[in-house]
């Protein structure tokens, strides 16, 4: 049991040496912002009705997409945060043109759901593994003598694993 | 023939409506066991009669929509509207569903051929079979009703005949789009029958599991019909429509993998029934959500609730939907309160970590998918309700929001297998999961190093992110199950004595259903890996003029000529573009656009040269009319090709979980061992 729990605390300790190195090296030249052209484009829907992303619109003679394009640019030369850019191309033309909803109001709504409902149903099936969890070692304690041996548990689901004499997934 | 035509679906709709209401009184009868002078497994014969005759008088009716098209009958409406005397043949069956009132039709045809094949096979279980005849017939009555009175296909043309049509929409003329829809269709209405027998399972009390057993291989051949559906859509985008992309988050393309998501989820968590007895009301309700989520996807594509390129095929009919599917609930929420008690089941799980926890977090995690993007196709409707603003939800919530989503699923791809029933223990644990572990932080490393990391131009770059996450889980998955593969396989070989490969072969051959299914799971790591590729998709555009050059990538684009076609059906312009990689000319292409002379529409025609590594995505996009030189935009898009074959893999591996299962003895008998086996693990095979 002691050795369980001395490998256990090794492996646990290599991946949080990993997961440290990664993070290093994430970090690392996470400064500049040359690339925000291309990444508010992508925030902005061209409004021709053409239904893409400024920055993907493909139109040959589209009649939206040159003229907003070059504001963008002269916002971001201006130095403009992004947050004033976006601002700024909702209050021109409607709030249709940002690609997603803003952080604000009603539309927070739209980003707070998903999470809330993942943590909802998160929540949910731990409680209801627990509960089953429970009814089972209340209700029907395990009879096969055999299973009380983990040795002989791991055995047998090896058997059941490699020969699929039980068919299923 | 449009008499014909009218008359077929009106004949199919008296048809289908005896079909219901015989086939219900009859069911009733036989459930309250009341004496009557026909007897009641007569009339229920009759009504699985009509239903099969239903089916002759639908297909009659789609015989005479093509054949009206095929004879430019122009003073059909639908036929005007949406085909003309220069559409090639394969177009003209196409036609078909091109509109509202033709692809309602071949709903209703599809839905009458799967009811067919029901009926003739009724007699694996007459009394299961002929409530789920009976409830088809209910779907089929409504279809029928719509296109009689809603959204009638051989609908006169009033007024002064033209004398050609106005052609079909240009963007469906392409070679995918006379597949792609009914595929898509036979997905939509495939879950009909599985919705079919699950409620008539409930409505009967219908004892243990063999319901799920009978209707397994028509949710899987289903769930297949509906991956190649959107398959075949994402290259159709991709082929077509010219912006570089496969998949956009319009909300047509939501509506399509809504289904398929909650259908994913039943497929799994089907198994917990039916080894373990759990989640019966879960499942059930799976597979009425699945259902009504198909017609959920209809109504939207119809309905023009939400803004979606997919606007060809808009119109009113969105009330019929809204009330049969307000029906359909109803009618769903009242048998389950009814019959609930027969649902109850023991749920026993013995640990946290085992694979019945790993299906209840997968289905958790495919659910909590499929809300966020139903959330995101219609949270502009409530928005504007709401608000009065009407929002765009487009790539960068989906990507935000659904991509962390599918990295986790990804993640119970590779954990799920590698957990045993019941229980495991640590020793376990760190077996099946050390080398894929490993697997992963190494690819995590090798991607670094590679250049795919996290930033980009000193900024953090989200698309790199969750490109490296997504190489990383995949690489770690696929070692997963390529471990399960080689440890069950090397058991079996040092058992019949003959090599690796043979002993995988046997492996998959005993469990076809498990080994197939982890095929299925190679083929969705295959997919990850290939929509990763998108982080690093480049392009660029320039006007070329004879001789001018463009260069992306490894490849330079030479310009050796534009010119100009015609036929009777388009005018076509295009640039004949050498490739050259490392100075030597490797191929040529010729992007092309055309303009439809019915429609006067144009269309891009993309050029694509696809290898492993990437794909080379060439647009003709016009000529300027400043200089009438051609601009061309070309893409470099890494890994697109494992997509495709991706799906190719999935599609394998769902067919072979589709054929039954050799048992132990018999892949035996199949292969002789060479010798006597040694493995004292397997001599408890027959535990």
């Amino acid at each position: 049991m002691k050795n369980a729990v001395t490998r256990f605390s090794f492996w646990m300790k290599s991946l949080q040496a990993c997961t440290l190195a990664v993070a290093v090296c994430f970090s690392l030249g996470a400064t500049d912002a040359g690339s925000r052209f291309n990444d508010l484009g992508h925030r902005l829907m061209c409004t021709c009705g053409c239904a893409q992303l400024l920055g993907e619109c493909n139109h040959v003679g589209c009649p939206e997409s040159g003229r907003e394009r070059e504001e963008l640019k002269s916002a971001i030369a201006a130095g403009k945060s992004d947050k004033e850019i976006l601002n700024w191309f909702a209050a021109k033309y409607g709030v249709t043109m940002l690609a997603a909803p803003t952080g604000h109001g009603f539309d927070l709504v739209a980003w707070i759901a998903p999470f809330a409902v993942f943590g909802a149903a998160l929540l949910g099936t731990a409680l209801l593994v627990r509960r089953w969890s429970v009814g089972k070692s209340l209700a029907s304690p395990v009879t096969d003598a055999a299973m009380e041996d983990p040795e002989e548990r791991e055995r047998r689901e090896k058997i059941r694993r490699e020969t699929g004499s039980d068919g299923g997934y | 023939m449009a008499a014909f035509g009218s008359f077929a679906l009106l004949i199919a709709l008296a048809l289908a409506a005896y079909n219901l209401l015989a086939g219900a009184i009859a069911l009733r009868l036989i459930a309250t066991g009341q004496p009557t002078a026909v007897s009641p497994e007569r009339l229920a014969d009759t009504a699985r009669r009509a239903g099969i005759a239903g089916f002759v008088a639908v297909t009659a009716a789609a015989f005479a929509l093509v054949w009206s098209v095929f004879a430019n009958d122009f003073s059909i409406t639908y036929i005007m509207e949406h085909s003309n005397r220069a559409l090639p043949g394969a177009y003209k069956f196409s036609a078909l569903w091109s509109g509202q009132e033709g692809s309602l039709l071949l709903w209703a045809w599809l839905l009458g051929i799967y009811g067919f094949v029901l009926r003739l096979t009724h007699k694996t279980d007459v009394k299961l079979y002929a409530y789920a005849g009976t409830i088809m017939a209910g779907i089929q009555v409504f279809f029928l009703a719509v296109l009689c009175f809603a959204a009638p296909p051989f609908a006169l043309y009033t007024g002064q005949i033209p004398d050609d049509g106005n052609g079909l929409n240009p963007l469906l003329q392409y070679p995918e789009m006379v597949i792609h829809p009914p595929m898509l269709y036979l997905g939509y209405v495939g879950f009909s029958v599985p919705f079919a027998f699950a409620l008539g399972a409930l409505m009967m009390r219908y004892p243990g599991e063999k319901w799920i057993k009978i209707t397994r291989g028509w949710t899987m051949v289903t769930w297949l019909f509906l991956t190649c559906g959107i398959f075949l859509g994402m290259h159709w985008a991709y082929a077509v429509l010219g912006w570089g992309g496969y998949w956009g988050w319009d909300p047509v393309e939501n509506a399509s993998f809504m289904p398929w998501l909650t259908g994913t989820a039943f497929l799994h968590s089907v198994m917990m029934q039916e080894k373990k007895g759990m989640m019966k009301s879960w499942n059930v309700w799976l597979i009425f959500s699945t259902f009504l989520l198909t017609l959920l996807g209809t109504l939207l594509t119809r309905a023009g609730l939400v803004s979606s390129v997919h606007a060809f095929a808009q119109s009113s009919i969105g009330n019929w939907f809204v009330a049969f599917m307000v029906i359909v609930l109803a009618v769903c929420i009242f048998t389950y309160v009814l019959q609930r008690k027969h649902l109850q089941s023991e749920h026993h799980l013995e640990s946290l970590v085992s694979r019945e926890s790993s299906f209840l977090f997968n289905n958790l995690v495919l659910l909590v998918a499929c809300f966020v993007i139903l959330w995101g196709t219609l949270f502009p409707i409530l928005s504007e309700y709401v608000v009065g603003n009407k929002v765009t939800v487009g790539a960068p919530f989906y990507n935000r929001v659904a991509v962390p989503i599918g990295l986790f699923l990804l993640f119970l791809t590779g954990v799920g297998p590698l957990l045993p029933w019941r229980a495991t223990s640590f020793r376990s644990i760190r077996r099946n999961f050390v080398v894929p572990v490993i697997a992963l932080w190494a690819t995590v490393i090798v991607c670094l190093v590679a250049g795919d990391t996290p930033w980009h131009d000193g900024a953090f770059d989200q698309g790199n992110f969750y490109a490296l996450v997504a190489f990383a889980l995949s690489v770690s998955v696929f070692t997963a199950i390529l471990s399960e593969f080689l440890r069950g396989a090397g058991v079996i070989s040092r058992q019949t004595g003959r090599n690796l490969l043979v002993g995988i072969w046997l492996l998959t051959r005993r469990n076809t259903r498990r080994y197939g299914g982890y095929i299925v799971h190679i083929g969705v790591v295959i997919i990850v890996i290939g929509l990763a590729g998108a982080a690093f998709n480049r392009n660029v555009e320039s006007e070329l003029g004879v001789h001018d050059k463009l260069a992306i990538g490894p490849y330079t684009l030479e310009c050796v000529g534009f010119t100009q076609d015609s036929n009777l059906n388009y005018n076509s312009e295009y640039a004949l573009l050498d490739v050259y990689r490392g100075g030597k000319k490797q191929f040529q292409m010729s992007p092309e656009k055309r303009v439809y002379l019915a429609s006067d529409q144009p269309q891009t025609m993309v050029a694509i040269h696809s290898v492993p590594s990437w794909d080379l995505y060439v647009v003709y996009e016009g000529t300027n009319p400043d200089t009438g030189q051609p601009i061309i935009k070309a893409f470099l898009n890494p890994l697109v090709g494992w997509i495709w074959a991706g799906l190719v893999v999935l599609v394998f591996g769902t067919l072979l979980a589709l054929v039954p299962s050799l048992s132990p003895a018999t892949a035996a008998l199949r292969v002789p061992a060479k010798s006597a086996p040694a493995e004292p693990a397997l001599k408890g095979g027959s535990l």
